[in-house]
């Protein structure tokens, strides 16, 4: 990494931070945008629901029938189930309905608060009385963080379905003793973990697209970089807020 | 005469580029004001002072007997009803239709506004820049020209006593253009409006002036009306004319 370049990383991680104090700060003022929280909720919640249920429905598919193999091999087959449900509401359901939403909310946040930025609708706003922090930052990021577990949630269910499937292409699994088999390998300690830190994900795909769409410059090429960049940020910071995650579950004897 | 607008000593500078250096301008009540310069002079950056989107690095910004540089955020929320902003690019909200584009800041603003009264609001709006029939159109189907007649129904639709037009006519045909600058001096007869007129299109400065103020150098080079600069001797006044 060259001089210049570190500079500018850490010029970003300090602009990054300031963005994240702000939000804060705006969040508890008086006059709550409510109708646009709701908007966004809808945008972000309803308009993500199909595309996460069909990964997830495929995931649990696919992790069923690869996964079976091996355990046949152990003789290990009825502990499918059980297997697969801990592996998808722990690790899979939660990052692949985060790396989901990056990717479609992450990128339409980036872009259109980019292009609101260039056309001066964000300078529009201000001069109009309203604050476009509070209206557009606000909003979008209490939203993705309010959605994103309830995406989890959904997909964890669907996964499972998946999983269901799965285990009857070549085996037989009754409805009763999937289901059984599952809950039965599930503790509160895989669910609250996954759970939590679901928000945290939610958190940092908004707070990134709006940062990147917020500061968007340059015309309609900083509106296309904004995009990119949220996407992949907000991917990069998924990982991460997973990494610890797993170390602080971990301390804390979730496992 | 009231003055409306006092700007005194104003400086405002971006790294090395100092754009307005020791400016003064006095808008008085009721005149349309054009400050005309080339690309990149700094008119942009004046307005933008004028309601608050830029802070300038020194001097003095009085708007209705209001110090603009110490205005807290309510203080200058309650000063932006009074003064009204056309945006250069429209600004129009993308995802909003018209009729929510008009809405907009009336529901920041009139809140005690029945949804009758807000219709009535609306419709008036429209009305006054001739275009009633795009109320539930979306900004995306509108021409140049319409564009700019909505974002001057939104800036009208608050009653504000002055109004920041930035570059009205640029990017539109000399037809469209000219019935915007006829559109913008009706505003000022029919609302008795002030205004600040950003441009260098000299067919709309002829139209809407009342008076002339000359951006060069960062500097207020020359004032005068349109008839008083035209007859100026100055080379750098005569280039605008020619």
């Amino acid at each position: 990494m060259s001089e210049n370049s570190f500079k500018r990383f850490l010029s970003d991680a300090g602009d990054m931070t300031g963005f994240v104090l702000r939000f804060f700060r705006e969040l508890f003022k008086p006059k709550q945008e409510w109708r646009e929280l709701l908007r966004q909720c809808y945008y972000v919640g309803y308009n993500s629901l199909s595309l996460v249920g069909i990964t997830a429905f495929i995931m649990g598919l696919v992790l069923t029938i690869q996964s079976r193999p091996t355990l046949v091999e152990f003789g290990a087959e009825a502990w499918l189930p059980k297997m697969i449900s801990v592996s998808l509401v722990r690790e899979i359901a939660p990052v692949i309905t985060a790396l989901i939403c990056a990717g479609k909310v992450g990128s339409g946040i980036g872009a259109e608060l980019g292009s609101m930025k260039v056309t001066e609708q964000i300078d529009a706003m201000d001069v109009s009385g309203t604050n476009p922090f509070k209206y557009l930052v606000v909003t979008r990021v209490m939203a993705t963080t309010l959605m994103l577990p309830v995406l989890a949630v959904i997909a964890d269910a669907i996964a499972l379905y998946g999983g269901y499937l799965g285990a009857n292409i070549k085996g037989v699994v009754s409805w009763e003793l999937y289901w059984t088999q599952v809950f039965d390998a599930l503790s509160y300690s895989d669910l609250l973990p996954a759970f939590i830190k679901t928000y945290f994900f939610g958190f940092a795909i908004g707070i990134v697209g709006c940062y990147k769409g917020f500061n968007s410059n340059k015309g309609t090429e900083g509106v296309g970089r904004s995009a990119n960049t949220a996407v992949v940020v907000a991917s990069l910071a998924v990982f991460l807020i997973d990494l610890i995650a797993v170390q602080i579950a971990d301390l804390l004897g979730f496992t | 005469m009231e003055s409306v607008i006092s700007i005194q000593h104003l400086s405002k500078s971006f790294g090395n580029n100092e754009v307005l250096k020791d400016f003064k301008l006095e808008v008085f009540k009721g005149e349309n004001v054009v400050v005309l310069g080339k690309s990149g002079s700094g008119k942009s950056v004046l307005i933008k002072c004028i309601i608050g989107l830029i802070s300038p690095d020194q001097g003095s910004i009085h708007v209705l007997d209001q110090d603009v540089l110490h205005l807290d955020t309510d203080e200058m929320d309650l000063m932006r009803v009074k003064v009204g902003f056309l945006f250069q690019s429209n600004a129009l909200y993308d995802s909003m239709s018209v009729r929510e584009n008009l809405e907009f800041p009336l529901r920041r603003h009139g809140k005690d506004l029945s949804p009758d009264e807000m219709d009535k609001a609306v419709k008036e709006a429209l009305e006054s820049v001739g275009l009633a029939h795009t109320e539930y159109m979306m900004p995306a189907e509108l021409s140049g020209g319409m564009k700019k007649r909505i974002a001057i129904a939104r800036t009208l639709i608050l009653k504000p006593e002055i109004i920041l037009y930035d570059e009205p006519t640029t990017g539109l045909d000399p037809i469209t253009g000219k019935e915007i600058s006829e559109l913008i001096l009706e505003i000022q007869k029919v609302y008795k409006t002030s205004s600040v007129i950003i441009s260098h299109d000299m067919h709309c400065v002829k139209i809407v002036a009342n008076r002339i103020v000359m951006l060069i150098d960062g500097k207020c080079y020359a004032d005068g009306t349109y008839e008083e600069l035209e007859a100026s001797d100055d080379e750098r006044i005569k280039q605008f004319f020619d």
